[in-house]
C-alpha cells in the first residue's frame, strides 16, 4: 500500500506543480517546459492505473509531439514573448470566482458520490494485446474514422499554414 | 486497500480548473491552446481511472482515452496552423488583439 501511495503522491505533486508553474511563469517557453513535466506526471499516473499502453502513448504524443509542436509555434511567431500583462479589467477575477464555484460544486459531488469497491485486475492480461483485440473487433469503425480524421487534420494544417506564404 | 478513485478524480479536477483558468485569462494564443490540452488530459485521467475502479471496470475506458488523445493531437495541429496563418496576416498572437470581427 505504502509504495503505491508514495508513487501516487509524487506523481500527483509533479502533475499539479507543473500546471501551477505553467500559470505563474511569465516567459512563454518556460510555460511549455513546465507543462511537459505535467504531461510526464500524467503518464506516470496511467502506469499506476495499469494502463501501460495509454501511458506510453501519452509520453509519445504529449511530452514528445505536442510540447515540441508548441515550442515550434512560439519560435515561429514571437520567440522573445513574455506574458507581460494578463487581460485587463475585472474579467480575471470574475473568471477566478466562477472557476472556484465550479471547483467547490464538483468537489462536493466527488466526495458524496459512491462508486463501490470493485476493481478491475489488469495484471493477469497483456494490456497491449487486450487493447488491440478490443480496438479491431468492437471499435473498428471509430478506429477507421479516427484515421480519416488524422488525414484531414494533416492536410488541413499544411494548407492553412502554407497558403499565405505563396502570396508574399 | 489501494488508492481510492476519489484521489484520481481530485487530481483531474484540479488540473481541469487550472486549464480552464489559463484558457480564460492568458493572452498568448499558444498558451491558450496548451491550457485546452491540459483540460483534455484531465478528462483522460478520469477515463483511465474509471477503467480500473469504476462501476463496471473495463478496458473500454483506456480505448476511449486513446481516441481522445488522437483527436486532441489533431486539434493542436490545426489550431497551431491557424495561429501561424493569423500571425502572418495580423502580426500578433495575443488573443485580445484578434478582434477583426468586432470592429
Amino acid at each position: 500500500m505504502s509504495g503505491e501511495f508514495i508513487a501516487f503522491f509524487v506523481l500527483a505533486l509533479l502533475t499539479i506543480g507543473g500546471a501551477v508553474f505553467m500559470i505563474s511563469f511569465t516567459r512563454v517557453v518556460h510555460m511549455v517546459v513546465a507543462l511537459a513535466f505535467t504531461f510526464l506526471g500524467i503518464a506516470g499516473l496511467y502506469v499506476l492505473l495499469e494502463a501501460e499502453f495509454v501511458g506510453v502513448t501519452q509520453v509519445l504524443v504529449y511530452s514528445g509531439a505536442i510540447s515540441i509542436l508548441m515550442l515550434f509555434g512560439i519560435m515561429l511567431t514571437r520567440h522573445d514573448a513574455t506574458e507581460v500583462t494578463e487581460r485587463k479589467g475585472p474579467f480575471k477575477y470574475i473568471a477566478f470566482a466562477g472557476i472556484a464555484v465550479f471547483f467547490i460544486v464538483a468537489f462536493l459531488g466527488i466526495q458524496s458520490a459512491h462508486w463501490g469497491d470493485q476493481q478491475a485486475d489488469f495484471t493477469k492480461q497483456n494490456n497491449v494485446k487486450e487493447i488491440g483485440i478490443q480496438l479491431f473487433t468492437h471499435y473498428v469503425i471509430p478506429f477507421e474514422a479516427v484515421s480519416v480524421l488524422l488525414l484531414v487534420a494533416l492536410v488541413g494544417a499544411i494548407i492553412l499554414a502554407k497558403k499565405e506564404a505563396e502570396d508574399e | 486497500m489501494s488508492i481510492p478513485v476519489t484521489s484520481y478524480l481530485l487530481v483531474a479536477l484540479i488540473l481541469f480548473c487550472i486549464g480552464l483558468y489559463g484558457a480564460l485569462t492568458k493572452r498568448n494564443a499558444v498558451i491558450v491552446l496548451l491550457s485546452i490540452e491540459l483540460m483534455l488530459n484531465a478528462v483522460n485521467i478520469n477515463l483511465v481511472a474509471f477503467a480500473k475502479y469504476g462501476m463496471f471496470p473495463n478496458i473500454s475506458g483506456q480505448i476511449f482515452s486513446l481516441f481522445t488523445i488522437t483527436v486532441a493531437a489533431a486539434e493542436a495541429a490545426v489550431g497551431l496552423a491557424i495561429l501561424i496563418s493569423l500571425y502572418r496576416n495580423r502580426n500578433t498572437v495575443q488573443v485580445d488583439e484578434m478582434d477583426l470581427m468586432k470592429r
